[in-house]
């Protein structure tokens, strides 16, 4: 069903140089330090990363119940925060997508997309063919997925020990990675252009409308640096 | 578990996987060589850029006690420690945790 061979190299990604495990722990132990602060109990928390899986949704919940916001607002906040979520899958599976492998695989699999997962995929698909690409991304998202999980524990019961300075240390471990990342991910005038306008006018997109400015700035972004590298490609 | 704390969390998880599972039903039509793909390519990278560079210039939560000049000028750092380690992730990861948490410690 899985070919072990792929799914375990998949899994062992998380070690070495290009290791998430650091960054993605740290951010996870701040989120299950911030649900115990919120109310969570354990199992509570342990559910929520199991489920949700995604660093900024799970953020963005926790804010919203300390200020006692209703369910359709959490939705709306949610899914706006999250639906980066978007154009990364699709920008990935058709990457992973073969005839032979069955489409669960793919609806169930998705759940592991998130910034970190996505990154390492992008990193490596092209030494994995094309038919064991599945195999291999289910390992790499077991793997940054378990890691969460435990970390969101150990946050848990280590929340009183956490103070604030070590708090804020891990706060921009996860900006950092991701920065990191992105700055060695632009190997083309594309990818270039739209991670650099990205992080320009998302922010600049944050002074017209704090929630909507991930998509708008990146929406703008994206598409001015499509239309600049496919003209320079000519 | 306490049932309001419980469907937040479904509600969550729903509006999280909403995105991840109409982003496979989409790309069941898109071809990696099509131009389609490459502008979603584009969005994805420029949506992800514009996502950290929010978390870094206009943070929620414990990263917001930091002054925002601080925060650019450890980003800075720690790439130009990444390129001096030859692209290795763990350090420039570990350098800015221990400079933002003595530098908030000390101020």
């Amino acid at each position: 069903m899985i070919n072990t061979k792929y799914f375990v190299k998949g899994f062992l990604s998380i070690k070495g140089v290009g290791s998430p495990a650091i960054a993605l722990g740290a951010s996870f132990i701040a989120i299950g330090a911030l649900l115990k602060n919120v109310g969570f109990t354990i199992q509570e928390s342990i559910f929520s990363t199991f489920l949700t899986y995604a660093l900024p949704g799970s953020l963005v919940m926790a804010e919203s119940m300390l200020i006692g916001a209703s369910l359709i607002n959490i939705f709306i906040a949610v899914w706006l925060v999250n639906a980066r979520l978007y154009p990364m899958t699709v920008s990935l599976m058709p990457l992973l997508m073969h005839e032979s492998q069955p489409r669960w695989k793919y609806y169930l699999s998705c759940h592991f997309i998130a910034v970190s997962s996505w990154l390492i995929m992008k990193d490596n698909y092209t030494v994995i063919k094309k038919k064991n690409r599945i195999d291999f991304w289910i390992g790499i998202g077991t793997a940054t997925w378990f890691v969460a999980i435990t970390s969101t524990i150990i946050g848990y019961v280590a929340s009183e020990y956490l103070n604030k300075d070590i708090l804020i240390g891990l706060a921009i471990i996860n900006p950092i990675y991701f920065t990191c990342m992105m700055v060695g991910a632009m190997k083309t005038v594309q990818i270039s252009l739209s991670v650099v306008l990205g992080a320009i006018l998302g922010p600049m997109f944050y002074f017209l409308s704090s929630e909507w400015s991930i998509l708008f700035g990146g929406f703008v972004a994206g598409t001015i640096a499509y239309f600049i590298g496919e003209f320079n490609d000519r | 578990m306490t049932g309001s704390v419980l469907i937040t969390i479904l509600v969550t998880s729903f509006a999280t996987y909403l995105s991840r599972f109409l982003g496979v039903l989409s790309a069941e039509k898109i071809k990696e060589t099509s131009k389609i793909f490459r502008w979603f390519n584009c969005l994805a990278y420029s949506t992800l850029a514009a996502l950290i560079a929010r978390i870094v210039i206009f943070p929620s939560g414990t990263l917001s006690e930091v002054d925002y000049l601080v925060r650019l000028i450890v980003v800075i750092l720690s790439i130009i420690v990444f390129y001096l380690t030859r692209k290795n992730i763990v350090y420039p990861t570990l350098f800015s945790a221990i400079i933002l948490a003595l530098f908030s410690s000390y101020i």
